[in-house]
């Protein structure tokens, strides 16, 4: 018998790659404290909760993740570059592969790229893949995206400005399948095997910047950069990340298994849903809509960044950052 | 629905509760939904609005799809020109292996001394941010003594020891390990490097000032010029500017005296078709193709090249 969370941690694998996240209907699918909290709020009088929703709003909005974020996202860029630039030597290369006081660091992503194109593997590069491995299932998958990759930066401020043209309605905003992400996923493995090129590195928005950033040049790599930037503002909101990038999803799939991750508690949550509005994969947050949470407290799925959006937006502190099994442990 | 529809709507849809019959004080409420999970209802027919929605969502994912694709693809269309080959570093696998094991790191940029390793921008398509270098900008002198780029290469791209199952191009292959002049007298002299990166060619010799018996005298480059080479006489360790290192010799000879590869390229005497005598710098078999001949010849456009990725031909 699998229990109401081992479901939706499959689910949420599914859904990373593309399903609609399921609704839970029957009571099976939930555990008995989760219905009797559903149950609680359907009886709470509907004039409070929205007088409460009001007073939690007012307060300021907070960025205390969001900046924490940048400062490292921004921090890493810059230890890549100083680091030539100065000749310091702490952390160098770029982002697809490094070498971190001497200890070889490899992107997943290119890693395999490479591997599927060359097929052959030497031992540096199995050791540097190892240790992001290891690093990211304990730093949180997907985290990689937010917290260091250099075009999520880019392309959350090309969002902001994309959402207040949907505000001024001036643009509108149309999603894509995200089944899309999974398909060019396997296209681009398929293309590294078939032609033994690294295609997806060509194109690479990650790579792209943060090469152009340690050693400059490569003026015609950042146009498309620019060009994926300008179709995220006028036409799909973070379309790159949410529905192309194969490195959002190979890191993905190291987030099944990393105990950091966002957890939500049922039980303070207003389901105002202003989590679900900032969130880049706005899927992994379905559990916070009224009624749809199998326990009362339940963690967020491998697709989420981890950027912390959500904690930061939350009126209730209901979403948090949370280890798995740290609590048990302290 | 989109994603974005259903935030929008806020509580106002949350979805069905949950229900069941473990408890009672719940039934009541809840019991027009039980049993909504066994049958599912018929789907409602999509609106005139909404078929037209998801038209235009297919054929927008069809758009992406191509678009990214095509941007992908664009990466054989300068392997479609018959373009230059590009000289790469030393080391390198062969052109097509290079491209697929190269992770684009440019950690071989970070280690060498004279910076003469560049990478390639998308023009160069599958190639872009894989290493190259531009000999007549900035060749390799070796004045890192250990091939440092080797060394830095995390994929093996760049590799003392070519994996068994990747070919050897005949004449690419070195007869025998190349002396490093600068260090001809320790007791290990050679540079470990196995294949030739390319081969130097007087490809201009009618503008050769050896060829015309003419000497050289000044900055081999002229007081503009940012390449750097190691002089051993200046400093063992740092690599100078060119500009700092004139010349005045009676018949030219920088190729021969700066090549920093014994035996590999020497002035001869030469017969011209007309019977006449002339000197003429002549390439041998241990040429690695670095390109500090092509780096220092004063003339312009210079009348020794390194022809990349050439092999030996006798």
């Amino acid at each position: 018998m699998t229990t109401p969370l081992q479901r939706r941690y499959v689910d949420q694998i599914l859904v990373m790659l593309g399903k609609e996240p399921a609704k839970p209907r029957q009571a099976g699918e939930f555990t008995a404290r989760a219905i009797k909290v559903h149950e609680l709020k359907r009886m709470t009088n509907k004039a409070d909760i929205e007088a409460a929703k009001e007073a939690h709003r007012a307060n300021e909005r907070n960025h205390k993740w969001r900046n924490r974020r940048w400062a490292t996202l921004i921090f890493a860029n810059l230890l890549f570059v100083v680091s030539f630039y100065f000749d310091i030597q702490i952390l160098e290369g770029a982002l697809t592969a490094s070498r971190f006081v001497g200890f070889h660091l490899i992107d997943l992503n290119s890693a395999l790229q490479v591997m599927l194109a060359h097929k052959h593997i030497i031992t540096n590069l199995l050791i540097g893949t190892g240790t992001v491995l290891v690093l990211w299932i304990l730093v949180g998958g997907r985290s990689f995206c937010s917290w260091i990759c250099p075009y999520h930066l880019l392309a959350e401020w090309a969002e902001n400005i994309h959402l207040w043209l949907v505000k001024k309605k001036l643009v509108t905003d149309t999603p894509i399948d995200r089944r899309l992400r999974t398909v060019f996923w396997i296209v681009f493995a398929l293309l590294a095997i078939v032609t033994g090129y690294t295609v997806y590195e060509s194109i690479s928005p990650t790579g792209i910047i943060s090469r152009a950033l340690i050693y400059g040049g490569s003026a015609l790599a950042l146009l498309w950069v620019l060009a994926l930037l300008v179709f995220e503002v006028f036409f799909v909101r973070r379309a790159w990340c949410r529905y192309a990038c194969p490195i959002g999803l190979t890191y993905g799939v190291v987030g099944i298994v990393t105990p950091l991750r966002i957890k939500y508690t049922v039980e303070g949550c207003f389901h105002e849903g202003d989590c679900r509005k900032v969130c880049l994969v706005p899927h992994v947050l379905d559990t916070v809509i009224k009624g749809r949470a199998v326990d009362t407290e339940v963690p967020i799925g491998p697709d989420c960044t981890r950027c912390g959006l959500c904690v930061d937006t939350c009126p209730t502190g209901s979403l948090q950052f949370d280890v798995k099994g740290l609590a048990k442990l302290m | 629905m989109s994603e974005e529809d259903k935030v929008g709507a806020g509580p106002s849809q949350a979805d069905a509760p949950p229900v069941g019959g473990s408890e009672p004080g719940l039934r009541a409420r809840g019991a027009s939904k039980v049993g909504a999970g066994n049958t599912a209802p018929a789907k409602p027919p999509l609106s005139k609005e909404r078929q037209r929605q998801a038209r235009r969502r297919v054929l927008r994912t069809i758009l992406l799809s191509g678009g990214v694709l095509g941007a992908a693809l664009s990466g054989y269309l300068p392997l479609a020109y018959a373009r230059k080959p590009l000289l790469r570093p030393p080391g390198a696998l062969d052109e097509k292996d290079l491209l697929s094991s190269c992770i684009k790191c440019g950690q071989c940029v970070q280690v060498c001394p004279v910076q003469a390793i560049k990478l390639a921008d998308l023009d160069n398509g599958f190639g872009i941010g894989v290493p190259y270098i531009d000999a007549r900008a900035q060749a390799c002198d070796f004045s890192c003594d250990a091939v440092q780029c080797i060394l830095a290469c995390p994929t093996g791209s760049l590799t003392y020891d070519k994996p068994d199952f990747l070919p050897v191009r005949p004449g690419a292959q070195l007869a025998a390990k190349p002396v490093f002049i600068p260090k001809q007298n320790d007791p290990e002299p050679t540079l470990n490097l196995k294949e030739r990166m390319g081969v130097a060619r007087l490809t201009r010799p009618g503008t050769c000032l050896a060829m015309q018996g003419k000497g050289f005298k000044g900055q081999a480059r002229g007081p503009g010029f940012e390449g750097m080479m190691r002089y051993m006489a200046v400093d063992r360790w740092k690599p100078i500017p060119i500009r700092d290192h004139p010349y005045d010799v009676e018949e030219c000879d920088l190729c021969v005296r700066e090549c920093p590869i014994k035996g590999a390229i020497s002035i001869e005497v030469v017969f011209m078709p007309n019977g006449t005598q002339r000197k003429s710098p002549v390439v041998h078999e241990p040429c690695v193709g670095c390109g500090v001949c092509e780096m220092i010849c004063p003339v312009e456009p210079t009348a020794i090249e390194i022809v990349a990725r050439e092999v030996w031909k006798s």
